[in-house]
């Protein structure tokens, strides 16, 4: 009798917390637009599986073992989640054919992390013109953070721009007169790293001795280090994509050239980068990070880490932890889920944007401790803090407060 | 002459099509026609954009089919060209304020003169050696979309967002027509003029003398053909079309970008001739829909494998219809003139 009682009682607290769980969205009432219906949510996403960017391929991957795992504990608000993701070789004109076919066919809610500048630049005007999110576009470029004239395309991890301001920054701070050299891929990434780093120092623009830039289809960039050396400078920063990011620490290395190096974070990747280049060669390196590194052992007794390396093992098993990128579309996966959350039961397009501009203190568990995501309707940049770090051993130790790479300071 | 010689020379296997085989019969063409114009009557948006994608593409691989199958010069350079149209197109449209339809036949002109210029000195290369020229322009082509200089009007890396026209025709017999089915039917009036164009070409005497120099080099300069205005001729026509194709193309994609237009793009564009048929215009949208919809099979049945998938697609397709869709409509012909007998 008693035990029934307890259970009534029960029943009616959850029953409370359900509802004042949903009401504070939504006044009960269901709203959709295409794409969510009283038992689904279909997203869409665009990833280059093939073609030359392939490896980001795991990103997409990463994400559908991640939306696996919500839709096998239940869904989220009791729906579960539809994750189409296409193909476009890291071509624009196939980006386009794709995103037209997830809105119009595959009729989705939103488009969510497509990867790659080119890409999203080439289906942002439509997907405004159509009033479909672009949530969270797997890219660095600063233009992502436009709310008044793009109102429905957001960031998410930090821009390039700002990371390279903060290693301006540091360097005026550290080593006031300092002879730089830049190594930089001749593309949109390492042009706005470039933009950056030049609008960080400011007035002191000409520190910088010496510039080179590489293209992608170069086989070695020995060349280019020789001739940086040759400019007499003292700190080098390299702005390089992994596979060259490791082939220059190596030619540093091999020519004894011993200036302050830092690399950008796209590049610092423990196992994908550190350990290729051999651990003694990449003492001392700098660069400054906001996810943690699946390959560092200092994360392994990390709490959001364990969880991260449970998931893997029960839905994604094949997975390489030590690739940055399965770290990234975890994080992202978790922000996308979490906005849908806050949604409830009005799953319009329109309130999607609304709550991915509510963000308060959010934090994914592969984020670095103290680093918050946090948006408003003014502020499309998810992630805009990081903290500088030292590459000591076989690990990076982070060191300094967390910076927060706003463009304003 | 050696054995080896013999093999190169014989390589292309380009038979002397008589020039009724180089089109399709009458009924045919105006039951293709038809489809072409009733479809997308009946289709959502997104097919018509992939449709207007079909006939660019069928476009620029007839441009390639012209120079191959017409005079029989290589060409992995065709990306270059339909990369100089579609920024032509997109810089005339957002800096010069210039009406799109009148973007395209400037867009023409200059890769005719482009494609005419670098005819000059490819004039010297055959065979594989041109391949390989107009190969190191189409990996030059992206870096040169990049370079500082021109970012002012390029966009450099970031490239250049094209404003898509609206119909001029808001509704027609109570029927409305979007964006996407004016363009659509804009791009197929300009594509069966080109059509027609093409094969008026190749069956007047500039198309004979193509032709004669395709099959052999020394006999035709010997019946006075002026073989190095031909072939460059040849490129010139092939790169205006591929200019026209590539300023239709960034209209309709509404965005051109330097990695819009790599090496992979040029192979792409001569799988689908080869697909099509070497030398069979119509042949042109065959290819066009194999470089097009064959990816997006290939992804379906494997998305971590589809580069594989789609390479055995295509073996199957070389090994059993070597001469691509002409083998196939050849055989279908054959076929329903044998039931039209009994």
């Amino acid at each position: 009798m008693l035990s029934k009682q307890e259970l009534r009682i029960a029943a009616f607290a959850t029953a409370i917390i359900a509802f004042a769980a949903t009401s504070g969205s939504a006044l009960a009432q269901k709203k959709y637009d295409a794409g969510a219906t009283d038992t689904e949510i279909r997203i869409g996403n665009i990833m280059p599986y093939s073609g030359p960017a392939s490896a980001y391929g795991v990103i997409g991957k990463t994400e559908e073992a991640y939306f696996n795992k919500i839709n096998a504990e239940g869904g989220i608000n009791g729906r579960k989640i539809t994750f189409i993701s296409y193909d476009d070789a890291y071509s624009p004109p196939k980006a386009v054919e794709q995103a037209r076919k997830l809105v119009e066919s595959d009729e989705v809610l939103l488009i969510f992390n497509s990867l790659g500048t080119p890409s999203n630049s080439a289906i942002q005007k439509y997907l405004n013109a159509k009033k479909v999110p672009q949530l969270f576009v797997a890219t660095g470029a600063t233009k992502w953070n436009d709310p008044k004239d793009f109102p429905w395309t957001m960031g998410w991890q930090p821009s390039y721009q700002s990371e390279a301001r903060i290693y301006a920054k540091y360097v005026i701070k550290e080593k006031p007169d300092a002879k730089i050299a830049v190594l930089y891929q001749n593309d949109d990434f390492g042009k706005d790293y470039l933009k950056g780093l030049k609008d960080g120092l400011g007035a002191k623009t000409s520190m910088i001795v010496a510039e080179e830039s590489y293209e992608t289809s170069e086989p070695a960039i020995d060349g280019h280090i020789v001739k940086l050396r040759a400019s007499g400078a003292d700190v080098f920063v390299s702005i390089t994509t992994p596979k060259f990011a490791a082939q220059a620490i190596k030619k540093l290395a091999e020519i004894e050239w011993k200036p302050l190096y830092i690399i950008a974070n796209v590049s610092a990747s423990v196992g994908g980068v550190m350990k290729p280049a051999g651990f003694e060669n990449a003492q001392g390196i700098l660069s400054a990070a906001y996810a943690k590194d699946g390959a560092d052992l200092q994360w392994d007794s990390d709490p959001g880490m364990k969880k991260f390396y449970a998931f893997l093992e029960k839905y994604f098993p094949e997975a390489n932890k030590l690739d940055g990128s399965v770290v990234y579309g975890y994080g992202a996966a978790q922000t996308m889920a979490r906005v849908l959350q806050m949604c409830g039961d009005n799953l319009t397009r329109e309130n999607v944007m609304k709550q991915a501009a509510s963000l308060k203190d959010f934090t994914p568990d592969t984020l670095l401790p103290g680093i918050k995501i946090n948006t408003s309707a003014t502020n499309f940049t998810p992630i805009d803090q990081l903290q500088m770090m030292r590459f000591k051993g076989e690990k990076w130790d982070l060191f300094g407060d967390i910076i927060s790479g706003e463009l304003s300071n | 002459m050696s054995a080896v010689q013999e093999v190169v020379t014989e390589a292309p296997a380009i038979d002397a099509v008589p020039k009724r085989a180089m089109t399709l019969g009458y009924g045919t063409s105006l039951v293709i026609l038809a489809l072409l114009i009733i479809v997308p009557l009946l289709v959502k948006n997104f097919i018509i954009f992939q449709l207007t994608m079909l006939l660019i593409y069928a476009l620029a691989v007839l441009a390639l089919n012209i120079l191959t199958g017409g005079s029989g010069q290589f060409s992995l350079g065709q990306s270059a060209f339909y990369a100089v149209g579609a920024y032509t197109t997109a810089i005339l449209m957002e800096h010069a304020d210039i009406n799109y339809a009148l973007t395209l036949p400037i867009a023409g002109i200059i890769c005719f003169v482009f494609g005419f210029l670098f005819g000059q000195p490819a004039l010297r290369l055959s065979g594989v050696y041109l391949a390989l020229a107009t190969f190191a322009l189409a990996t030059a082509m992206p870096q040169l979309l990049k370079l500082g200089v021109f970012e002012h009007w390029t966009g450099g890396v970031q490239g250049l967002v094209v404003t898509k026209p609206d119909s001029p025709i808001a509704a027609l017999f109570g029927y409305k027509i979007s964006q996407d089915m004016w363009l659509y039917y804009f791009t197929l009036a300009i594509t069966i003029a080109i059509y027609i164009f093409s094969v008026n070409l190749l069956r007047s005497r500039s198309g004979r003398a193509f032709m004669a120099i395709r099959d052999n080099e020394i006999a035709a300069s010997a019946m006075g053909i002026d073989v190095a205005l031909y072939k460059t001729l040849a490129f010139g026509v092939s790169a205006g079309i591929t200019g026209v194709a590539g300023g239709l193309g960034a209209i309709a994609v509404q965005f051109v970008a330097p990695d819009s237009y790599t090496i992979t793009f040029a192979i792409s564009l001569f799988l689908g001739m080869v697909v099509g048929g070497v030398g069979w215009l119509p042949g042109s949208i065959v290819g066009s829909a194999f470089i097009i919809f064959v990816p997006n099979i290939a992804e379906g049945i494997s998305k971590g494998l589809s580069g594989a998938v789609f390479g055995v697609l295509l073996f199957l397709v070389i090994y059993l219809v070597p001469h691509g869709a002409r083998q196939v409509a050849m055989v279908a012909q054959h076929l329903i003139g044998k039931l039209k007998k009994n």
